[in-house]
């Protein structure tokens, strides 16, 4: 992955690092899994699992932190070999949020496990949670890989991730619409879903860090925006069933 | 004649063999007979013949006997010693992963890169296998405190797979240890299918079912003498029956995709060929819906690697919705291009229709189960809601893609991008 360096203590720290943030990774991705798997099924006992769970994160971050300084002090490191720790730093706290947002998503599970919500409504949060989550785990697989070639997938399936978060955004207000009750819940189920779309930008975060570290350059900025939400706006009556 | 060829040359170098190998003897010989020469003063003949003598007697085959120590040697060595570990790697059927005490690859066998992909030599595992319960696994392996351990480990992404992982030190201070999978997604899959199939086929077939009793309730009471509603109410009735049979048909299809998730490597499927026996065989439904198919193929071969039968149910699907859902446009559009630009290299299918198209809402979700853009229209046109569910199943299993354009009133295109390997 580095080249080789004559003091090898100095690999060893760079590897650890590498190795430190594929770990915390690892928990975000199970964090968010578990998280949505109890939303759906209103399981309140793993929603406390996963809040426990966010320590290990913040505790991953604030260790990366200090080693990184650390070995910027120590090392004078140059070129690849600072991208790579400034690289680590970023995607750490990248990884940090996912996991907080993940925690987010637990914290909800028992004011929507109340009213029992229309199972398409959970079925589209969960083809959701996958598209998210299959982002984060192809990005956290090029930067085990280093195969930068394969970070354009990421950017197409934000795309999708932003047409399937607008679609559940108007699913959502009308539910709100037909019966005031559906209120309190539709409105938690809303985060949880604009918490799902976070979580694929902080990847798409990462893919671009990612293509930073290996390339030296930044990647091109032509990121589409395809969060229409902002724009909906549906009539004040219901049209006729 | 080439056999005599051979053999001689191989004659001759036997011989020069013999001569290489008495070097030092056959110069220590000269020397003596140079010495002689000198010293006692005896004819040059004879120095010639001295050393034509030795050598001759350096030529002749030395004695079997040293030869055939060293060939017993390597009869006894020959037992699993010679063995290559790569032979015994790609002979196991499970895949497994030799690593260093870096947790670096050494080695993955074939059944190892078609599970996981992207673990070339001198990748790290743990980054790799980033979920907790592996991170453990390989940290107590190589901190050297226990010689052997297992965990399960669930990968939920792109398709759900469970297996058994053991990992071990691999002989005596080698400095290797070994990761064995043990599939065992067949028996979880069955657990979800079992509470999926209940879940979404009894909100399914109630419907129908409701239907059905509540008719059979009227023909029993009220309609009992009226021979022209009991008519009428059989017909709806058989409606309703042979909707429930297609639905038990697809959630079927689908039970036997998931329960094999991927593909068997090595086949390969002619989609000019594929794709022509599903225009064939919904030749009599365009009729009937008055939709012309017509046909845009590319030139030269369209091979891609996969199952023939599970991509002509995924053209066909494709195909049947256009011709029942864009029925008013009149004409369907199968097209077959090589996608060549792509990143992934491999071949393009759209089926385009002209309808009036898909709201743009819908799109991210009309593959979900049971996801009707328009319920009333699914159910006069004979839709289950599963159609497109499946044609994704078969897709992920094939790596490929499958991409939806559409603009309200000017039709739907569904892209089917097959990577070429």
């Amino acid at each position: 992955m580095q080249s080789v360096h004559i003091v090898s203590a100095y690999d060893e720290e760079l590897k650890y690092l590498s190795k430190r943030i594929a770990a915390m990774g690892g928990h975000a991705e199970r964090m968010v899994e578990q998280a949505v798997a109890a939303l759906v099924n209103a399981n309140p006992g793993l929603a406390q699992k996963v809040i426990r769970d966010d320590l290990v994160l913040d505790e991953g971050q604030r260790e990366i932190d200090d080693k990184a300084i650390i070995i910027i002090a120590k090392r004078q490191p140059m070129a690849t070999d600072l991208r790579e720790i400034v690289g680590a730093i970023r995607i750490s706290a990248d990884l940090e949020r996912v996991g907080d947002l993940g925690k987010n998503i637990a914290k909800r599970v028992v004011a929507v496990a109340d009213g029992r919500q229309p199972n398409s409504l959970f079925r589209g949060l969960e083809a959701l949670a996958n598209l998210a989550l299959t982002q984060l785990k192809e990005v956290l697989d090029v930067y085990a890989s280093r195969s930068v070639e394969k970070i354009g997938f990421v950017r197409d399936r934000d795309d999708q991730i932003d047409a399937m978060y607008t679609s559940l955004f108007r699913e959502l207000l009308t539910y709100m619409m037909e019966d005031p009750r559906n209120i309190t819940p539709c409105t938690h189920l809303l985060f949880c879903a604009k918490n799902i779309e976070r979580i694929g930008d902080h990847a798409t975060n990462i893919a671009e860090t990612i293509y930073y570290i290996v390339t030296g350059d930044q990647m091109p900025a032509d990121r589409p925006k395809g969060d229409k939400t902002d724009k909906i706006i549906l009539p004040a009556t219901l049209p006729a069933k | 004649m080439a056999d005599i060829g051979t053999e001689r040359k191989g004659r001759a170098q036997a011989v020069a063999m013999r001569l290489w190998n008495s070097r030092w003897l056959l110069a220590a010989g000269f020397v003596a007979v140079l010495m002689v020469y000198g010293f006692a003063g005896i004819s040059g003949y004879v120095v010639l013949l001295a050393g034509a003598v030795l050598v001759a007697a350096a030529m002749l085959p030395a004695g079997v006997a040293h030869q055939s120590t060293e060939n017993a040697a390597a009869i006894e060595a020959s037992g699993l010693q010679r063995l290559s570990g790569e032979y015994l790697a790609a002979a196991v059927a499970d895949p497994l992963i030799i690593f260093d005490r870096s947790a670096a690859v050494v080695h993955a066998n074939a059944a190892a890169f078609a599970a996981f992909g992207g673990i070339a030599p001198g990748v790290s595992l743990s980054l790799k296998f980033r979920a907790p319960e592996m991170q453990a696994l390989l940290d107590n392996i190589l901190s050297g405190n226990v010689a052997s351990d297992s965990v399960d480990y669930i990968e939920k992404l792109p398709v759900e797979r469970a297996y058994r992982v053991s990992a071990s030190s691999v002989g005596h201070a080698t400095d290797l240890y070994v990761l064995v999978f043990k599939d065992q997604s067949e028996a979880r899959r069955i657990d979800r299918m079992r509470a999926d199939f209940i879940a979404n086929a009894s909100h399914e077939l109630r419907t129908p079912l409701a239907s059905i009793a509540g008719f059979i309730e009227t023909l029993r009471g009220p309609a009992r003498n009226d021979p022209a509603a009991r008519e009428q109410f059989l017909q709806i009735m058989q409606n309703q029956t042979s909707r429930m049979a297609r639905l038990i048909d697809d959630l079927l299809s689908l039970s036997r995709l998931e329960m094999k998730p991927y593909l068997k490597p090595g086949t390969e499927v002619d989609l000019r060929q594929a794709i022509d026996s599903v225009i064939d065989s919904l030749g009599p439904l365009a009729k009937e819906n008055g939709v012309v198919i017509e046909r845009d193929f590319a030139q030269g071969p369209l091979d891609v690697p996969g199952d023939r039968d599970e991509l002509f149910q995924v053209f066909e699907n494709l195909l049947e919705n256009a011709c029942k859902y864009g029925q008013s446009g009149g004409r369907v559009v199968v097209s077959i291009t090589r996608g060549d630009s792509d990143p992934e290299p491999g071949i393009d299918v759209t089926i385009r229709d002209f309808g009036p198209g898909i709201p743009e809402e819908h799109i991210p979700r009309i593959t979900e189960r049971f996801y009707r853009v328009d319920v009333e229209n699914s159910r006069t046109q004979k839709g289950t809601g599963l159609g497109l569910s499946i044609v994704k199943h078969i897709l992920t299993r094939h790596n490929a893609r499958l991409s939806i354009r559409s603009e309200v009133g000017k039709g739907a295109a569904f892209t089917v991008h097959l990577p070429a390997r």
